[in-house]
């Protein structure tokens, strides 16, 4: 985009980019009790790195975010795979999950789950593969 | 606590996930992948022993009971087929470290090798019905990837519509649960079957069950198969043999259990209509294997006839047939690898496809050739080898059943099948030499222990028939008495 002047385009990403992660990061956190989860966010996470993407070019926001987004999706895997296989160390049957209630200092008392663990898994494979795709796409000549 | 029938699916799919951490390690790749498949085997024969002395084995993953949750089931039938995946997948691996080239094994090759097989494994072993869907999919999706890995301009227009057969099939898969679904309100097989055989096999659920055979003949290639030959034949070596021995096989499983399990109360429909689609399929690949001197369709059509064959038992369904099914089952899925494998390396050693352009290989490659000669044997079923015992009881099975017509075409099939496969060791093997020994292309160990250990094997199904028959036996029993199931999975 060299020579063109998208100063209202980049301005306004910067704001929206945030709250669209902001909103990404609460959708994932909020999938137990109502609608979100790990897909939803995942998604709206990668709309926003995407934003960044289109408004700020490939350099600048690869600088800015040094993530390679092909290794998240083996570790995303990996998280769900490992917290359904921990049912092997605890004798239960595998999948199994479980929640505990913890007293967080902001917070209060909060309802901790390992199915947010594997939400997790799916996030950061949500993520990766949404992003590789899209960069894959936009790297071929 | 059953978790150990998660691992046949669970072991390949975190290899595959480590894979792609040591993208570059191939020699870790290689050994790890290789010792996933050998772990598998062991695992399954626990697991097989198991299941005979205390039944059908069960997990519920989570813990949520049956009708609620999903659940892997462990039973004869799909133990079996697990043990021969692993063989199968651990020989073509071996294959594949000689075969495939760095370029792609550097692509993720292992990976999706392991996600193929957790596929397949996980097919063969749910007791979900969407779980089988999601099971076919890692498989189709990983074998889409292994069909298009390598970007040659063949394998691109074949896996174009590889994929978009598949698509379409697995969106009717969709449809037909879904109205399944809305039928009998459940998704659990065996809750499924409990509520039809309340209910009756109502005119609306048979219609239901012709969509699932639809579904079953485009991914097994009953009748349905003009899509098969050409994506067979367009993928390496070692991935042809995988689909070969794989991929068709794991449509007939899931057309054996939805029509012994849901859909059996109506057998003068829709058995009568497999056993239709069986003999179209076994003219249709009897056909195809004598018309073509391309190598690799003669190999293909093999695959047709044999899907052709195994589904006459179905058909059937007297309790000799089924035994007769699964014996052929566990043969076909050795012995096509093996077919596909020799069939590889004499593309890879002549440099031609055409059969009439090879001459006289037997002097160059003693081995190879006499390989051949055994598979051969095997595919027709002469009786020291694995096919016969197959044979033999699917026809004792339809002699029974008074299913002559279907009797006669399977037998003039097993001609077609020796008269194809003579062709060709008769064109390939015998003549004149035509390679002469300095232009020879070394034939690596690499290649042909794999071939030889699936050659030992199908001498040993063959001869230790006997001692498989308690696996195979318990397997049709299971298969024939739907209540086992049920009770093992909802009363117990």
């Amino acid at each position: 985009m060299a020579g063109t002047n998208n100063l209202i385009l980049r301005t306004a990403t910067s704001l929206i980019s945030f709250l669209l992660l902001g909103f990404g990061v609460y959708a994932f956190f909020a999938g137990h009790n109502s609608p979100g989860g790990g897909f939803i966010g995942g998604l709206m996470t990668s709309g926003a790195i995407l934003l960044l993407y289109m408004s700020y070019g490939m350099k600048t926001v690869n600088q800015m975010l040094p993530i390679n987004f092909k290794t998240m999706i083996p570790v995303g895997l990996l998280t769900a795979v490992l917290t359904s296989a921990g049912s092997f160390l605890f004798d239960v049957p595998f999948l199994s999950h479980t929640f505990g209630y913890f007293y967080l200092p902001i917070f209060g008392e909060v309802e901790l789950a390992t199915a947010m663990l594997f939400d997790l898994g799916v996030y950061l494979t949500v993520v990766g593969v949404v992003m590789t795709i899209i960069l894959t796409i936009t790297d071929d000549q | 606590m059953n978790n150990m029938i998660v691992l046949p699916m669970a072991i390949p799919v975190l290899a595959g996930i480590l894979f792609i951490f040591f993208r570059n390690n191939i020699y870790l790749q290689r050994w790890i992948s290789l010792f996933v498949m050998v772990a598998n085997i062991g695992i399954v024969a626990y697991l097989l022993n198991r299941v005979q002395t205390e039944g059908v084995l069960r997990l519920d993953f989570g813990g949520w009971e049956p009708p609620f949750g999903i659940l892997f089931v462990a039973d004869s039938f799909s133990l079996i087929l697990v043990m021969t995946t692993s063989i199968v997948a651990a020989i073509c691996l071996l294959y594949s470290f000689s075969s495939i080239g760095k370029a792609r094994e550097n692509m993720f090759f292992y990976s999706f090798v392991n996600f193929l097989v957790a596929g397949v494994n996980g097919s063969f072993l749910t007791g979900d019905l969407f779980n089988l869907y999601v099971c076919f999919e890692i498989m189709l999706l990983a074998s889409y990837v292994l069909i298009a890995l390598g970007g040659k301009k063949a394998q691109l227009r074949e896996s174009i519509k590889y994929v978009i057969i598949n698509v379409l099939s697995s969106w009717f898969f969709l449809v037909a649960i879904a109205f399944l679904y809305g039928s009998v309100g459940t998704l659990n097989m065996a809750h499924i079957s409990e509520r039809i055989s309340e209910s009756g096999q109502t005119p609306l659920l048979t219609v239901i069950s012709i969509v699932f055979l639809t579904v079953f003949a485009l991914k097994a290639g009953l009748l349905l198969y003009f899509w098969l030959p050409g994506s067979y034949s367009v993928a390496p070596t070692a991935v042809a043999a995988l689909f070969g021995g794989l991929l068709t096989k794991v449509g007939i499983y899931a057309m054996f259990r939805v029509f012994t399990l849901f859909f059996y109360h109506e057998p003068s429909i829709t058995h009568t209509f497999i056993g239709v689609l069986a003999a179209l399929t076994l003219i249709g690949g009897s056909i195809g294997a004598v018309a073509y001197k391309d190598i690799r369709l003669i190999v293909t059509y093999n695959v047709v006839i044999a899907v052709g064959f195994i589904l006459v038992g179905l058909a059937v369904a007297t309790p000799e047939a089924m035994e007769g099914s699964i014996y052929y089952l566990i043969h076909d899925m050795i012995v096509k690898s093996l077919l596909f494998l020799l069939a590889g390396t004499m593309i890879t050693v002549t440099g031609t496809t055409k059969i009439d352009e090879m001459s006289g290989l037997i002097r160059n490659y003693p081995l190879m050739g006499w390989m051949f000669f055994i598979v051969m044997l095997s595919l027709a079923g002469i009786p020291p080898l694995s096919g016969f015992i197959g044979k033999v009881l699917v026809g004792e099975g339809a002699v029974n059943a008074g299913s002559y017509i279907l009797l006669a075409l399977a037998f003039l099939s097993s001609i077609f099948v020796l008269y194809s496969l003579l062709r060709v060791f008769l064109q390939c093997f015998w003549g004149e030499t035509i390679i002469s020994t300095e232009d020879e292309v070394p034939v690596k160990k690499g290649w042909m222990i794999p071939c030889a250990i699936l050659t030992i094997a199908t001498i040993g199904i063959g001869l230790g028939a006997e001692s498989l028959y308690l696996y195979v036996s318990d397997a049709a029993n299971t298969l024939l008495n739907p209540q086992i199931y049920i009770d093992a999975v909802l009363y117990e």
